[in-house]
């Protein structure tokens, strides 16, 4: 048995993806994004695995984690059910066409430049 | 509508490419386009990340980039991370959640930049035996 094998089967992993999970989850809940944010960096870290198979990982992940925060807060009557509906499904074009890029550019100047999307919207938040 | 339409389009391409549930743009898009309140925004952006993160698993699956199993660890093992962090967000008040989100998008955006400052390190791991 390899290195990688030992690792995969360690009790040790499995507490690591719990407290990832936990982590996801409350992210997700708390700020209403999927929680890729907390899951890629931490599969990265703390389990090895590398950038791709993390993103890809991590979309699988919060497939669960999206349906059960986007659940509990219509129990809070805060989803707007058909502007979900008008994002959720554009949205689908464009993942399908950023899976597309990300297997053919480096992206560093995508990232910088969601960077300073990021940072205005920031700004828009504080000042309204 | 358009509004929402481009909003859901630019989120999209950010989930494919980075691995996020594109919503980090859905909920300013929200509140900025939409004058929907951080509590709403937070909320619909959720359900509007689901379709995306179906189809982006679907895709990155196809690529060999899932790992199933953990996949399905995380989000079972989330649930109740979700369910506080749903029950937090809904104890403040929309002031507080706003900027709270606010600092949330500027750690990502920082943390954005620092991972091209540390240039190509994303290290090639064969993983190809561990999946599937």
């Amino acid at each position: 048995m390899n290195a990688q094998a030992r690792a995969e089967r360690s009790p040790g992993r499995a507490f690591k993806l719990a407290l990832i999970g936990t982590a996801a989850g409350a992210f997700s809940g708390l700020f209403g994004v999927g929680g890729g944010t907390v899951i890629v960096p931490l599969l990265v870290l703390w389990l090895g695995y590398d950038e791709r198979t993390a993103t890809g990982t991590s979309l699988g992940a919060i497939v669960f984690i999206a349906a059960f925060a986007a659940g509990t807060q219509g129990l809070y009557g805060n989803v707007k059910v058909l502007d979900g509906v008008l994002i959720g499904i554009p949205a689908i074009a464009g993942v399908t066409l950023g899976t597309r890029l990300q297997q053919r550019v480096s992206g560093p100047a995508i990232s910088l430049l969601f960077a300073v999307v990021l940072l205005a919207s920031a700004v828009d938040l504080v000042l309204r | 509508m358009i509004g929402a339409v481009l909003i859901g389009l630019a989120g999209g391409v950010l989930a494919g490419m980075l691995g996020v549930g594109g919503g980090v743009l859905f909920v300013p898009g929200l509140v900025a386009f939409l004058s929907l309140s951080q509590h709403q925004a937070e909320a619909t952006s959720l359900l509007a990340i689901i379709p995306v993160a179906l189809v982006g698993t679907y895709r990155q699956d196809r690529y060999g980039n899932v790992n199933r199993g953990d996949a399905l660890m995380l989000g079972v093992l989330s649930l109740a991370g979700a369910a506080g962090g749903v029950a937090l967000a809904n104890a403040l008040t929309g002031r507080v959640l706003r900027d709270a989100f606010a600092a949330f998008l500027v750690v990502v955006a920082a943390r954005l930049v620092l991972r091209v400052r540390a240039g190509s390190q994303a290290r090639p791991i064969d993983r190809s035996s561990s999946m599937h």
